[in-house]
């Protein structure tokens, strides 16, 4: 290791194991769950590769089906519960939310720790059910299969999944409270960058949404384990129920995933093009709009379910509103660099890559949420390919856009730019080869959670595990280069980027409490030209 | 039947060239903003591409008319989609009144088929072509969804509850059955073949088919069998309702409520009598939750919508 450390960076001071466990700081809390996130999406990932080669072949030759069933259960309650909900906002959400607001810390420091430990407790007991033979209800977990069929271990998941809802609770709690009580003199709720809107949007659904997705979680365990009769139609319960509740809460959390990955890109974009973002306002207002209304659209996973065809009217009509507030927030990056003074750095090909992807994703969402055509896509492969444009190429991207744009100001390191543009075009590239196949193959038919297929659906799947293989290694060369720079000099300086934002103004990394002077605002988010101006003035 | 490496599937039913006609529209719709976006992005981070360090962008904040602009479209092409695929959801949904009726009970890991005729089969359904088929379908255990994207429908199949799907096919062939709602072990393994056959053809297979007895034949055994005729007579003097004409009539319950007779309400009675009561009378009817198979209770159900005003006895259907 290096000896050039900077005296008082939040890195060095105090020392020992311990002082990280049991800290209270805000940017360590943000580390140690970064670390905790990437060993889940890890596991999620080497899951998701034993999907892609079993499906090389029509045969289920590679696992057994019920083999197959667990990991596909368990890859998708590892990257939506414990990588992706709580990636953005538990890391660079954390990180940022205080510095961005000029404050020493998040309002309740050891609300954030608790939830970093109801966190592992939770992903723990979950790696426990797989260790004891896994899970097999896929990530939905429906009734009466979770209920009263699958004998595995779905309690013990379930509750893991409950306990981790706790930790994304507290998360926004904190968040709300912050944002609201502790901006820094002259940071008006207009002012503030809109990762900072985005993240209050996020906060929201989190609060108001997880407790019921907790609740319904709890109550098929207590059906399976004390025989409670809610969602069993054996005894008068309703299986539908449950698909209701859990996508009243899954629906708003499919924005959880996303709503931190628009923070970061108008932040991205507006720094790589040294420029104000396009139409402030509307970008801060969709946040809000797509948080509240995004409440309302959760029968559109419900279409063929045997819900009431007027109520799939409602919902269809309202799933189609809340898609205007997305398409504004992408006209609106657009615009941003508009005679802007576009850099080429790496950060950059994030940005084109979310757009591109997170394009397809929404723009699909179209085709689902149109009721006639739902019929014909739900449960296939389509959604398949749509969702995850959204979570990966949407989420994902934005993740780690973010990671790479922060890198230098959260580690005080400097990683290899070429490798850093490589892993952006990868990872796009093997994205697109990966999920666009399914797209076509879903459109064919072939419905999800299948572990044998079809001959003719041959093709399309072997070019999608390819593509895997691709964006596996994009993945895997990020993981290499960023760790790798952990051994080089600290010597990032304070603004790589030449970027507007309080915590641009720091050191890199920031000191224990963030601020020597508590800082005070003076000018909108974005003002590229007055800091010019002042620059000359000086 | 399908070229060995298809990329858009077939189109076999009335509703198929429908649906994919939206696709398309959609798709066209879609493929322009991704195209328009996309270049604008690539074309603007080239040709402003940062020429000095310390340059920076212009000083553009917004524009209200561009944003009325890019939310008014949006929304209105949102709305004609939404507006053309409900009208379609609708066609999809309701079965035409003179559809022939097939039942199909879902089991893991098994599609279980009976035509009203009596034939049964296994993961197989035989079809005739051009004419409307409405499939009743249940659930013995947990979701299924009975999917045949040639024709470019599903439905799921639900424990506890019957839900309807209907098509009319429209060229002869096989095409795919796949349970599209995941089932346990072997949900990929829950597939079978549509054989959409000519008329005649039709005629001719289930003539040769071992009909065990038309779906009412079976489900007027049924009905004897398990003493419902006990109570239920053709006059009042059973203690409990008497069941002519009661498919389609609005019946009065002890709660004040008024329900309109389909199927679902004559499986529930049957399932779970002390649902809903009906008014005048006790709460005696014994659940045949756990006696009465799915299918047998689709039999029963058959049954008693022919159980007319006027010709009480007579079953239609058989050969
Ligand atoms: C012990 C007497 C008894 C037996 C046996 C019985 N039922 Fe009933 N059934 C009743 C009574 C009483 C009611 C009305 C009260 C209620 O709604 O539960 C009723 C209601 C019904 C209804 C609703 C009728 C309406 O007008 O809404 C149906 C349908 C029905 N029974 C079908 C059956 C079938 C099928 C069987 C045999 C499998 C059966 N019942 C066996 C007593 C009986
Ligand atoms: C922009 C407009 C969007 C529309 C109109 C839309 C519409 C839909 C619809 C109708 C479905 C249900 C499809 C089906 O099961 O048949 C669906 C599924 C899904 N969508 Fe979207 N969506 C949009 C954006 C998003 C966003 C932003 C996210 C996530 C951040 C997202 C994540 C998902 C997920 C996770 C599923 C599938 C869940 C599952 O079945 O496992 N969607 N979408
Ligand atoms: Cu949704
Ligand atoms: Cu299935």
């Amino acid at each position: 290791m290096n000896h050039d450390i900077k005296a008082g960076s939040y890195l060095d001071a105090p020392h020992g194991i311990a002082s990280w466990l049991l800290t209270k700081d805000h940017k360590r809390i943000a580390l140690l769950y970064l670390i905790s996130i990437t060993v889940f999406f890890i596991i999620g990932g080497i899951f998701a590769a034993g999907i892609r080669t079993e499906l090389m072949t029509p045969e289920g030759d590679l696992f057994t089906a019920d083999m197959y069933n667990k990991v596909f259960t368990l890859h998708g309650v590892v990257m939506i519960f414990f990588f992706l909900i709580p990636s953005i906002p538990a890391t660079l959400g954390n990180f940022l939310v205080p510095i961005m607001c000029g404050a020493k810390d998040l309002a309740f420091p050891r609300i954030n720790l608790l939830s970093w430990y109801l966190y592992v407790a939770g992903a723990s007991l979950t790696i426990g059910a797989v260790a004891l033979g896994g899970v097999d209800t896929g990530w939905t977990f429906y009734t009466p299969y979770s209920s009263m069929a699958s004998n595995t271990n779905v309690t013990l998941a379930a509750l893991g999944v409950f306990i981790a809802g706790f930790s994304s609770i507290l998360t926004g709690f904190n968040f709300i409270v912050t944002i609201h009580r502790m901006r820094a003199p002259g940071l008006t709720w207009f002012r503030m960058p809109l990762f900072l809107w985005a993240h209050y949007a996020t906060s929201l659904v989190m609060i108001l949404g997880t407790p019921v997705v907790a609740i319904t979680i709890l109550l098929v365990g207590a059906e399976r384990a004390l025989g409670f009769a809610i969602f069993d139609p054996r005894v008068g319960g309703d299986p539908v129920l449950f698909q209701h509740l859990f996508w009243f809460y899954s629906h708003p959390a499919v924005y959880i995933m996303i709503l931190p990955a628009m923070g970061v890109i108008s932040e991205l974009v507006a720094a790589v093009s040294r420029k104000q973002i396009f139409g402030y306002s509307f970008v801060a207002y969709s946040s809000l709009a797509i948080a509240i209304i995004g409440f309302l659209v959760w029968g559109h996973h419900m279409f063929v379910s045997s819900q009431s065809i007027y109520a799939g009217l409602v919902f269809s009509i309202i799933t189609m509103i809340v898609a205007v507030p997305s398409a504004v927030k992408t006209f609106n990056w657009t615009a941003t660099m508009y005679k802007g003074s576009i850099t080429w750095d790496s950060p950059t090909y994030w940005v084109l890559g979310f757009m591109g992807l997170f394009l397809i994703g929404g723009l699909t969402g179209l085709f689902l949420g149109t009721m006639g055509l739902d019929v014909h896509l739900h449960d296939t492969y389509f959604v398949v390919a749509h969702f995850h444009y959204i979570m990966v190429g949407g989420g994902v991207m934005g993740f780690l856009g973010g990671v790479h744009f922060w890198w230098p100001k959260m580690t005080g390191r400097i990683y290899p730019e070429t490798a850093g543009k490589i892993a952006a075009v990868l990872v796009f590239v093997g994205f697109n080869l990966t999920f666009f196949p399914q797209f076509v193959v879903g459109y064919l038919g072939m419905p999800r959670r299948y572990h044998a297929y079809p001959e003719e659906f041959q093709i399309l799947n072997v070019l999608s595990t390819g593509g895997a293989a691709v964006l596996g290694a994009g993945y895997l060369l990020i993981l290499a280069y960023l760790v790798a720079s952990f051994f080089k000099p600290r010597n990032a300086p304070a603004n790589p980027w030449g970027a507007t934002g309080l915590e641009w103004d720091i050191p890199s990394p920031p000191t224990t409490f963030n601020f020597e002077h508590d800082p005070v605002v003076t000018e909108d988010a974005y003002d590229y030209v007055g800091r010019a101006r002042k620059a000359r003035e000086n | 039947m399908q070229s060995s490496f298809p990329l858009f599937p077939q189109a076999a039913s009335s509703i198929a060239s429908e649906v994919d006609l939206l696709y398309f529209f959609i798709l066209a719709v879609a493929s322009f903003f991704a195209v328009l976006v996309s270049v604008a992005v690539v074309f603007f981070a080239i040709k402003f591409r940062r020429r000095h360090a310390d340059e920076i962008g212009h000083d553009i904040h917004g524009s209200i008319a561009l944003e009325l602009i890019w939310s008014i479209i949006p929304f209105v092409l949102a709305m004609v989609m939404f507006f053309w695929g409900a009208d379609l959801y609708f066609r999809i949904a309701r079965p035409p009144a003179d559809a022939m009726d097939v039942y199909v009970v879902g089991k893991q890991w098994m599609w279980k088929v009976q035509h009203p005729e009596g034939v049964r089969e296994i993961n197989e359904l035989h079809v005739p072509l051009g004419r409307p088929v409405r499939i009743t379908l249940g659930s013995e255990d947990v979701l299924h969804d009975f999917y045949i994207p040639a024709f470019r429908v599903k439905m799921d199949a639900v424990p506890g509850k019957l839900t309807t799907l209907w098509f009319t096919a429209t060229k002869t062939g096989s095409y795919h059955v796949f349970c599209a709602e995941y089932c346990g072990t072997q949900h990929s393994g829950m597939i079978g073949q549509v054989i959409v056959m000519e008329p005649h053809d039709y005629e001719a297979w289930l003539a040769g088919g071992r009909s065990t007895g038309t779906a009412v034949q079976n489900g007027e055994k049924l009905f004897t069998q398990l003493a419902c005729i006990t109570c239920h007579k053709t006059d009042t003097s059973g203690r409990g309702p008497v069941l002519t004409g009661v498919f389609g009539s609005t019946v009065q319950l002890m709660d004040g409520r008024q329900v309109i007779v389909d199927e679902n309400y004559l499986r529930e009675s049957v399932m779970n009598p002390q649902a809903k009561i009906v008014l005048g009378y006790q709460p005696i009817m014994p659940t045949f939750q756990g006696t009465v198979s799915e299918e047998n209770l689709l039999q029963l159900i058959a049954y008693i919508k022919t159980l007319k005003a006027t010709t009480p006895e007579s079953p239609e259907g058989g050969q």
